[in-house]
């Protein structure tokens, strides 16, 4: 990916929407709807991800996400978080776009409970299918180049491999297989799970991910919208560096000071 | 079908009724809910919110209706 003139005009694009916020933001852990929609606020998200739930019928005038973050201006990016097989994922997201009226969706399908891996062998027969009638998946997935390149191959429109497992906060357990991914990926990437405070996601950005996707992180800070506004900055930083081009690493110092002219 | 005409369905998981020519809109509506804020499923197919109006609802459907919540 070639540097952009200035750091203004840095955007993303995936499956013909373009972005200029690289952070998505999850809507799961808060400890109420206010809280949550301004952490979305700080972070500076265009892209918020939600689940799909039944309605509770015994008490259809409860407060709605809906209410608070306004679908309009940000975009909602369905899940089928708690999905164990292509079949519950499919007809979850096919709910999702009549909910929502939109293709763009990030499907995941999990392999089990203690560790919420994804299985892929059901996420890529999912996306094959999800692909056919017509939806954009983004697609969350193992941190494996081949994986990765099997599911753009099946029409993912982006691809999101995990830094660590979902909800850990233990960071980006495996920075090669990552770059491999960004290196051979037509398609955005961008990490999804496993950021657990600002340097992970810095990390994530300089290994030349387009975005990254966070939600525990900061909905279990001490303060979440401040560790929003750290996530955000992380970001921009991680991605300001990638584009700058980090310095070759030494074995050994390099002074910073001339030597010529030492008393 | 209830000798009254009702019709027994299952909403969510739960038990209902609606009188007999119940469309799915209005089906929607006496649950208190509003028809353009959430996705119904009727006997595993999506029914598209513009046909909500037009389908009727019949003894024995099994629906499950779906909006969007805070995720990851």
């Amino acid at each position: 990916m070639n540097a952009p003139q200035s750091f203004n005009s840095d955007t993303w694009t995936v499956a013909g929407r373009t972005f200029t916020s690289r952070l998505i933001v999850g809507t799961g852990k808060y400890k109420s709807f206010e809280e949550n929609a301004a952490a979305v606020e700080a972070s500076g998200a265009e892209i918020v991800t939600v689940a799909v739930r039944r309605v509770n019928i015994a008490d259809p005038n409860q407060p709605r996400l809906t209410d608070f973050i306004d679908p309009k201006k940000i975009t909602y990016l369905p899940n089928t978080a708690g999905c164990f097989t292509a079949e519950d994922a499919i007809r979850t997201l096919r709910l999702a776009r009549e909910a929502g009226g939109w293709n763009l969706v990030k499907l995941e399908v999990l392999g089990e409970a203690k560790t919420l891996y994804p299985d892929m062998r059901e996420t890529l027969r999912a996306t094959e299918t999800l692909v056919k009638e017509g939806f954009e998946p983004m697609v969350y997935c193992v941190d494996d180049p081949i994986a990765a390149k099997q599911l753009e191959e099946a029409g993912a429109v982006a691809v999101m491999p995990l830094g660590a497992p979902i909800g850990s906060g233990l960071g980006i357990q495996n920075r090669v297989t990552i770059r491999l991914i960004v290196e051979g990926a037509k398609v955005p990437v961008l990490v999804d799970a496993g950021v657990g405070t600002a340097s992970d996601a810095a990390v994530a950005m300089e290994l030349g991910c387009d975005g990254v996707l966070i939600n525990t992180a900061i909905a279990e800070a001490k303060d979440p919208l401040l560790m929003a506004r750290a996530m955000k900055a992380a970001v921009e930083a991680g991605r300001l560096s990638y584009l700058a081009g980090r310095m070759q690493k030494r074995r050994y110092a390099d002074p910073s000071s001339p030597l010529a002219g030492l008393i | 079908m209830s000798l009254d005409g009702s019709l027994s369905i299952r909403v969510n998981g739960e038990h209902r009724r609606v009188p007999g020519g119940t469309s799915v809109a209005e089906m929607v509506n006496l649950l208190g809910l509003d028809p353009l804020r959430v996705a119904v499923e009727r006997n595993l197919e999506v029914i598209p919110r513009s046909t909500l109006g037009q389908v009727c609802v019949e003894d024995g459907d099994d629906y499950e209706i779906v909006h969007f919540v805070g995720g990851g």
